[in-house]
C-alpha cells in the first residue's frame, strides 16, 4: 500500500516556459535510466532479494516516485504556456498530435518505455550490481541535462535529483557487501 | 498557478527539509537498524514532522487523503493545490 502526500520532496521551479528544454528532460521521465524505470525495477526486485535488503530496495523504489512527479512537474511547468507554434520549433510536434500536452513515457528520442530496460534476476548479486549501475546512469544524465540546460531555477532542482542519485548509489554499494558477507557466511557449511 | 500566500511556501520547505533529513536517516537505518542513537534522532525527527504537518494543514488543507488526515465538511481533499500548481 502506497500513501500519497500532496507535497514534492523538493521545490521545482523553471525561469521560462522552455518546450526545448522539456524534450531533453523527457529522457528522465520515460527513459532506459530514468525515474519510471529505477522505481518499477526496485520495486519489482524486492520480493526475492534477501530480507537484510528488503527495506532498501522498497524506500529507495518509492523515493523513485517522488522523483518521478519532479519531473513530471518539471516538464509541465516548461510546456503548459507553449504555443503549438513553439512546440513545433522545440521539435515537439510528433508529441504534439499524439499527446497534446499531456505526459508521456517515452524518452528524449521519442522512443516509448518498455520493461525491457530493466531486470530482475533473482540472483541477488547480479540485481543490487545492476541497481548500482542504474543510479550511475542516471546521475550522468542528469549532468548531460544540465550541462546542456541555461534555466538556473531548474537546473537547482536537477542538481538535488542529482546528488539523490549518489546516495542511492552508496546506499547500494554497502548493500552490495552486506548481500556478499551473507553469501560467504553460507558458504561455510 | 495559483495565488497563495508565502506561509504556503514556508511551511511546505520546513516540511520538505524535515523530510529529507528523515529519509536519510530511513534509508541509513534500513542497513544498520541497531544504531540507538540515530533511531533517537528519527524518531525525534518524527515528531517534529508531525507538528509541521498539523499546521500546514490547518491552513492550506489536507495533505493525505485514505483516512491519514481528517477532512472538514465538505470533503477537502481537493482543496490545498496540486503540487505541479504552485
Amino acid at each position: 500500500m502506497w500513501i500519497y502526500e500532496k507535497k514534492l520532496q523538493y521545490p521545482v521551479r523553471v525561469s521560462t516556459c522552455n518546450p526545448k528544454l522539456a524534450k531533453l528532460l523527457i529522457e528522465q521521465y520515460g527513459g532506459a535510466d530514468g525515474e519510471l524505470a529505477a522505481a518499477l525495477r526496485y520495486l519489482n526486485q524486492r520480493y526475492t532479494i534477501p530480507d537484510k535488503v528488503i527495506g532498501l530496495l522498497n524506500d529507495i523504489g518509492t523515493e523513485e516516485f517522488a522523483h518521478l512527479e519532479m519531473i513530471a512537474t518539471m516538464v509541465y511547468k516548461l510546456t503548459k504556456d507553449a504555443t503549438p507554434d513553439q512546440l513545433e520549433a522545440a521539435g515537439l510536434d510528433r508529441h504534439y498530435v499524439d499527446h497534446e500536452k499531456a505526459l508521456h513515457y517515452h524518452d528524449a528520442a521519442g522512443v516509448p518505455w518498455t520493461a525491457t530496460y530493466i531486470q530482475a534476476k533473482g540472483d541477488p548479486i547480479a540485481d543490487i550490481y545492476e541497481d548500482i549501475a542504474a543510479e550511475e546512469k542516471a546521475r550522468a544524465t542528469y549532468q548531460w541535462i544540465i550541462n546542456l540546460s541555461d534555466d538556473p531555477d531548474l537546473n537547482d532542482g536537477l542538481r538535488f535529483l542529482r546528488e539523490r542519485e549518489i546516495i542511492h548509489s552508496q546506499r547500494f554499494r554497502e548493500a552490495a557487501q552486506i548481500l556478499i558477507e551473507e553469501r560467504n557466511r553460507k558458504k561455510i557449511f | 498557478m495559483k495565488q497563495l500566500p508565502k506561509e504556503y511556501y514556508t511551511l511546505l520547505e520546513e516540511l520538505q527539509a524535515l523530510d529529507f533529513t528523515i529519509l536519510e536517516l530511513n534509508l541509513y537505518l534500513d542497513t544498520h537498524p541497531g544504531d540507538k542513537a540515530t533511531v533517537e534522532q528519527y524518531n525525534t525527527l518524527t515528531g517534529a514532522r508531525k507538528k509541521v504537518k498539523k499546521e500546514f494543514e490547518k491552513q492550506f488543507g489536507p495533505l493525505t487523503s485514505f483516512g491519514y488526515s481528517y477532512s472538514p465538511y465538505p470533503f477537502h481533499w481537493k482543496e490545498a493545490p496540486w503540487p505541479w500548481q504552485v
